[in-house]
Parts: structure tokens; sequence; C-alpha cells
């Protein structure tokens, strides 16, 4: 194990901003990821979600603003920041030429932590053949592949960017499961990307929202979904609009039954309808989908 | 311990864990004495987050459904059964004002409501699960 960590917190973002040319692909994001979280930063494609990786990694530098891992700045000091981090890449970008098993021992070398026999159980677990060439591994072999290599080393921190995008259902579950008995077993920390909202609501406990580089929302998955309202409304009479009720964030519907989506206090809320000619003919908490899009103002990708 | 969790349902992950296992309690296929897989594990097996399943078996001890002891895993404790038959109730009751609730709205009077109910008691039924 790594020495005991100079700061408790594994990523800690403060007013970050990253432009490329004239694109500013994070603007002011200021979050902070908690010891134990599974923290999922979820946003469409091109929304800044890889771009924040790279910065957590070192590859970037931000144009202004900072981030920390472990209080330590990634591009300033990147031996001792990578070894407390395992990555997974979007795109798996592994050597192809190499056999599955140099790939292990390569990888293994950058890592005084690496743990031989935790490397082994994964890729008999993942059913991972050590002979066979990067190259010839189907993609959700090579996504299996680049988690063991990310896990090996036990990092406190574990940091996968869109790990299931594009894979099948049993992979997805061997990712999500790596996921899971990461924070389960040893209390370590995740922070994963993703556009599948239904995955992240299963497995964070914590979220960001990202919205063209902006930072929509951060915090507790339990405290978003207590503060957003999703009331089904039948309405006396049929209108063009939406009733007007505080907090709305989005509504769907048309003449007499319009479906809103509301933020604040629920009691507020329910005694605003109370003063309506209208009927409540469902309520309930929104998925993390509809309140994202509900926020965002657009529908989210599916794959 | 058979639990499906819909991440579409308007309840919580963990509500939902809290609901499902109430039923299978109150109809007797969890048993008082039963062992309960480990938090870890059912998180596993779920794919959602351990924490989401601590918060739902820390409720269910609350209820007095659960009990853990230490070194030997969480058990559904005796109070499962007397709890049972009023659970059993209230699972039906909220079923039965969904039910009032629709035919109202489907312009559906009482009387042709209990008519139905009792010509569907004499259908064939789906097995259950």
């Amino acid at each position: 194990m790594p020495d005991p960590t100079p700061s408790p917190f594994p990523l800690e973002c403060t007013g970050l901003s990253r432009r490329f040319r004239r694109t500013e692909a994070l603007h002011d994001i200021t979050l902070r990821v908690e010891p134990g979280q599974v923290f999922g930063v979820v946003g469409e494609n091109g929304a800044g979600k890889t771009t924040l990786m790279n910065l957590a990694m070192g590859l970037l530098r931000p144009t202004s603003g900072s981030i920390r891992i472990f209080g330590m700045d990634p591009v300033m000091e990147p031996e001792k920041t990578l070894a407390r981090i395992g990555y997974l890449s979007e795109d798996h970008d592994l050597p192809g030429w190499m056999r599955l098993h140099e790939l292990m021992s390569y990888t293994a070398a950058f890592f005084p932590d690496w743990d031989q026999d935790y490397a082994e159980s994964m890729r008999e677990q993942f059913e991972l053949d050590p002979g066979a060439k990067v190259r010839q591994l189907s993609r959700g072999q090579r996504a299996l592949a680049g988690l063991l290599c990310a896990m090996a080393h036990r990092p406190p921190l574990l940091l996968l960017d869109e790990p299931s995008s594009g894979l099948d259902a049993v992979v997805r579950r061997d990712i999500l499961g790596a996921i899971i008995r990461t924070v389960a077993d040893e209390g370590r920390t995740v922070v994963f990307s993703s556009h599948l909202l239904d995955e992240v609501e299963r497995v964070a406990d914590h979220v960001a929202l990202i919205r063209q580089g902006r930072l929509v929302e951060t915090g507790s998955m339990e405290h978003l979904k207590a503060r957003h309202h999703r009331v089904t409304l039948r309405l006396a009479e049929a209108q063009h609009h939406a009733p007007d009720l505080p907090g709305m964030l989005s509504a769907t519907g048309t003449g007499r039954e319009w479906t809103l989506i509301c933020e604040g206090s629920r009691d507020e809320l329910l005694g605003h309808i109370a003063g309506l000619p209208a009927e409540i003919m469902e309520q309930g908490v929104p998925t993390l989908e509809e309140i994202f899009v509900a926020r965002a103002g657009r529908k989210a990708a599916k794959v | 311990m058979r639990i499906h969790i819909n991440s579409a349902d308007a309840l919580p992950i963990y509500a939902q864990i809290v609901a499902q296992v109430k039923h299978l309690v109150a109809s007797g296929r969890l048993a008082p004495g039963d062992e309960v897989p480990p938090i870890r594990a059912l998180a596993q097996e779920l794919l959602i987050n351990p924490n989401t399943v601590a918060r739902a078996y820390r409720e269910l001890e609350a209820a007095g459904l659960f009990e853990s002891r230490q070194g030997a895993g969480t058990r559904v404790s005796a109070k499962g059964t007397p709890l049972a038959r009023k659970e059993r109730l209230r699972i039906v009751n909220e079923r039965i004002d969904a039910l009032l609730a629709e035919a109202h709205q489907l312009d559906i009077d009482d009387d042709t409501l209990l008519d139905l109910i009792s010509k569907r008691r004499r259908a064939p039924r789906p097995k259950e699960e």
C-alpha cells in the first residue's frame, strides 16, 4: 500500500477550467470526492468528462483553477499521483502487439504495489488467455484486461472513463461488479464517468452532472433525489402550457395532463398544487435520467 | 432471497429492497431464522452500491425484521411472523387503493368492480414464479 495520504480527498477541483484553442472544454468546476465514495460523472458525449479525467491523470494542464489528487498536483508530482490511481481510459488503448502476460508484467513494473496473485485471480475470473495478443482480444476482453491492469496495484483511487460504453451486458456486469467489490471490500474510492444514467443511479452514491463543460449539479444521490419530485397532474381544463409551479424544471404533456419535474421542498410543492384546479394522478421520485434531462434541458444520449 | 431492482421505479433502490424483503417475509418465503446474504454479496449480485444495501438492512433491523449478531451474519428475526398478517393486509390494501383509484378514473363503479373481482376469482390464474 502507498504511504498514508497527505490529503484525505482523493480528488478535488477548485475553479477548474480547461480551454482548447477557442473551445472551453471545462469551465469553473468545483467539486470534491471523499474517500470511499463511488462518484459518477455524468454528461453527454462532449460534455467534458474525458477532459476532467485527463486533468486528473496529469495528461493535461488546467488553463485556470486547480485539480488535486490526495492533495497533490498531478502535473507537478506525476509519479506520486499515478501510484495512487488505477486508470481505465475510454478507448482501452493498450499495446496491441503485447501478449496479455507481457502486458501484465510490463504494467507491474510501474507499480511497486502490484499484487500478482490478485492480478492472476482477476485474469481467471475474466477468463482471459494469458498468451493471447492484445489486438486479438474482443472489445470486451480488452476492457477487462485494461481493468485488470488498473486494479492490480490496489489503487486507493480508481478512475474509469466511460468504462462500460459500447460493451455487452456480460462485460458490463463484470466491470460494475469490480467497481462494487473495490468499495465494498476495501473502502477505496471510485470515480467513473458515464452517459448510462441507470447504471450510475445503481452504482454511484455521489454524482456530478456536467453539461457543455459546466457543472450543473453535484452532491449525494440521496440528496439529489430528495430535492427533486415528479408529479403528474390532471387539470380541470385543458391548457396550452403547463401550470406554473415553484421550482419547475421541466414539463411534458398536453391539454389536461401534465408531468412536471420540480425542485425544492415537497410540502411546498404539494401546497401549491392544492391551490390549483387540478388533481394529482401520480407522484414520486424522478430517476437520475429524468433529473438530468430536466436540468440539462435535453434528452441524454442512449447507447 | 430474490430481489429485483428496477431503475425506473419511483421508489429509491433501498426502499425497493425494504419493500420486497417485507413481501418475502409476509409471504413466508423468508422465514424467521433464515440467513440473509451479507451486504457486499447482495450488492455484488444486484450490482448496486453497498451503502444502498446497508441502508436497506438498517431499516429492516430498525423495523424488527432483521437481526444481526456479530460474527453470525444477518438473519430474519423471530418477530418476522407476528408482523406478517398485518403486513400482508397492508400490502393488499395498498393494491386495493390503487385499484379503486384506477377504477374511479375509468368511470367504473364499485359494484361493477366487486363483480369483476368475483369473476376473476373463478378465472384460471397464472402461476406465481
